[in-house]
């Protein structure tokens, strides 16, 4: 279980995220959503305290983490930032088994559980096909499953989840959501951002809707994407489609 | 196939032909011994001349080769790896820049002519001097393009200092030193080099060697290192005085010898699927038998005046280094 309590987050002059609370309990997944530049990003970093946290504390299963290192909870909580840079053309499989690296010494080989959790990575992400073939000849959906693969493998008690399904085919999109609830459903707290607002609808038990580095709504996915809130923080109007899911109708006039 | 099923055959390998080939080098050279002659005077009998020539000529030179391009190849790999970039370089962070300027100062400065162990004191107290002012510029969580940067401007530092050094000098005798230590060779050095700069170099390879658990994570990038436990700001002490230590001791040595540090990791990569942990021990090997290699080429080639070592490792690395700028820009595409 992961907590923020009153988190502040200071880029330079700009307050990313502003007094933000948030609790994500053992087995749940929650989505992150609101416009770009939210602070959705920023509250995920905190949680890590990647990002200079300027008030407020983080809690870890009841305990307060608020000012230890970000590589002393290697185990605990397990990161997939954006993008999908690679320095180096290792195979997907190797790139899978970076997620082992908290569970092991300098000098130790990978175990039969560090082999079995990459499999089972691989396998959930559907990435197994090209599991031995570099990680630069793959496109830009294959690698970002191979990295998703990668935060899988850590096989830690938090997963904190960066826009995931960028970049991905509708049914690798679905492909991933999957994965990530059913390791919420072994226990994890699966913490998502998304831009999609149905996949959050869809699949996620709770949402946070962000908007200016706070915290403006929070529940269940029915209660958090109602009209007046995606009017107020994203600005646009929307319908519903006959399985209740959104269609963005039209962008509201600056006025 | 699973990863752990892959041991360790890359640096076995080459740890192999490194043996074979040192092995060979004690029987090549200008005085025309046998092996017989060799294999006696290795055991301390026969011809005294013999003796001196294998014992304290050729052996110390082999093995100061494997020793410099030993760290040559293992500092280079584990830059490359801390910076995630294979054009990296001792000279790109200015580790050789700084270190060939302490032993200019201290030829300059007439020390060398008071000890000749000022020049590997001082060539390794400036590189760790430049290490810290390095570390002092990038700051406690710099970016790697700001560690690249202040290592940029460390070198261009070294190298405008050690040219006014030359400027400055009106001993024609001891700009001649300069020139020579500049171009970079293992002739005529003896055991008191080796002992006093193997033991900086040990505790250099020990630190950059101990780097294998953490530099594959950094592939993803710093944040996701840190979410794997990888503690960055030592990591990159680790590496920065690793590599001072190793390559400040080589550069003591062997004066400047370039482009190992590059050549090396980029020849063993594909065969350690490219992890950058698992690079570093094979990339020592490669660079050492490189050196030994392209010293025994030097020693051989027929001529007047024996080409510079340095001279021979930078007309056959520079070519190689914008070959490397090519095909990275094409493959990174």
């Amino acid at each position: 279980m992961i907590e923020t309590r009153n988190i502040h987050v200071s880029l330079g002059d700009h307050a990313a995220v502003r007094d933000a609370s948030v609790r994500i309990g053992i087995g749940e997944m929650v989505g992150f959503i609101g416009p770009n530049g939210a602070g959705k990003t920023s509250l995920l970093r905190a949680m890590l305290r990647l990002a200079p946290i300027g008030g407020g504390q983080v809690m870890l299963d009841g305990t307060d983490i608020t000012s230890d290192p970000v590589h002393a909870h290697a185990r605990d909580i397990a990161y997939l930032p954006q993008g999908q840079n690679v320095a180096w053309p290792l195979t997907a499989r190797r790139l899978v088994a970076l997620g082992r690296v908290p569970h092991r010494t300098t000098w130790m080989d990978l175990s039969a559980a560090d082999d079995k959790a990459v499999d089972l990575a691989l396998h959930a992400t559907d990435t197994m096909s090209f599991a031995d073939r570099p990680v630069n000849e793959l496109s830009g959906g294959e690698r970002s499953r191979v990295l998703l693969a990668r935060v899988l493998a850590v096989e830690a008690t938090v997963l904190l989840v960066d826009e995931p399904t960028a970049s991905l085919d509708p049914y690798h999109q679905l492909t991933t959501m999957e994965a990530l609830k059913s390791a919420a459903g072994k226990g994890t707290a699966v913490c998502v951002v998304l831009h999609d607002l149905n996949l959050a609808g869809r699949y996620c038990d709770r949402l946070y809707l962000m908007h200016e580095g706070a915290i403006v709504a929070s529940g269940p996915p029915g209660e958090v994407l109602s009209d007046e809130n995606l009017a107020a923080v994203y600005r646009v109007t929307v319908r519903r489609d006959d399985r209740g899911d959104v269609v963005v109708d039209k962008r509201l006039s600056e006025s | 196939m699973t990863l752990s099923d892959q041991k360790y055959g890359a640096a076995i390998t080459l740890a192999s032909l490194l043996v074979f080939t040192m092995g060979a080098a004690l029987f090549l050279g200008y005085a025309p011994l046998g092996v017989a002659d060799v294999l006696w005077a290795l055991g301390g009998v026969g011809d005294e001349r013999h003796v001196f020539i294998v014992q304290e000529i050729r052996l110390p030179r082999i093995l100061l080769g494997a020793m410099v391009g030993g760290s040559l190849g293992l500092a280079g790999a584990a830059i490359q790896g801390l910076l995630r970039n294979p054009l990296a370089d001792p000279s790109v962070i200015g580790i050789s820049a700084s270190a060939g300027l302490g032993a200019v100062v201290a030829i300059y400065y007439g020390f060398a002519a008071m000890a000749a162990i000022a020049i590997p004191v001082f060539a390794i107290g400036f590189s760790i001097t430049a290490m810290l002012i390095l570390v002092w510029l990038a700051g406690k969580d710099a970016s790697i393009l700001t560690l690249i940067l202040a290592g940029v401007a460390i070198s261009s530092l070294a190298a405008a200092l050690t040219s006014l050094a030359m400027n400055l000098s009106d001993n024609p005798f001891s700009l001649n030193d300069i020139i020579l230590w500049l171009l970079g060779s293992l002739a005529n050095r003896s055991y008191t080099e080796l002992f006093l700069a193997g033991p900086f170099m040990v505790v250099g390879w020990a630190l950059l060697i101990a780097a294998r658990g953490s530099l594959p994570a950094l592939s993803l990038g710093e944040d996701a290192a840190a979410s794997l436990g990888v503690d960055l700001r030592r990591l990159r002490l680790q590496i920065i005085f690793g590599a001072a230590l190793s390559v400040g001791g080589s550069v003591a040595v062997s004066g400047a010898i370039g482009f190992v540090g590059l050549v090396a990791p980029h020849l063993v990569r594909p065969f350690v699927g490219h992890d950058p942990g698992r690079l570093l021990v094979p990339s020592a090997f490669a660079g050492a038998l490189l050196l030994v290699l392209a010293d025994i080429g030097v020693r051989v080639l027929p001529g007047e005046t024996e080409l510079k070592l340095g001279v021979v490792t930078a007309l056959l690395g520079a070519p190689f280094f914008l070959w490397l700028i090519i095909y990275t820009r094409r493959s990174m595409r």
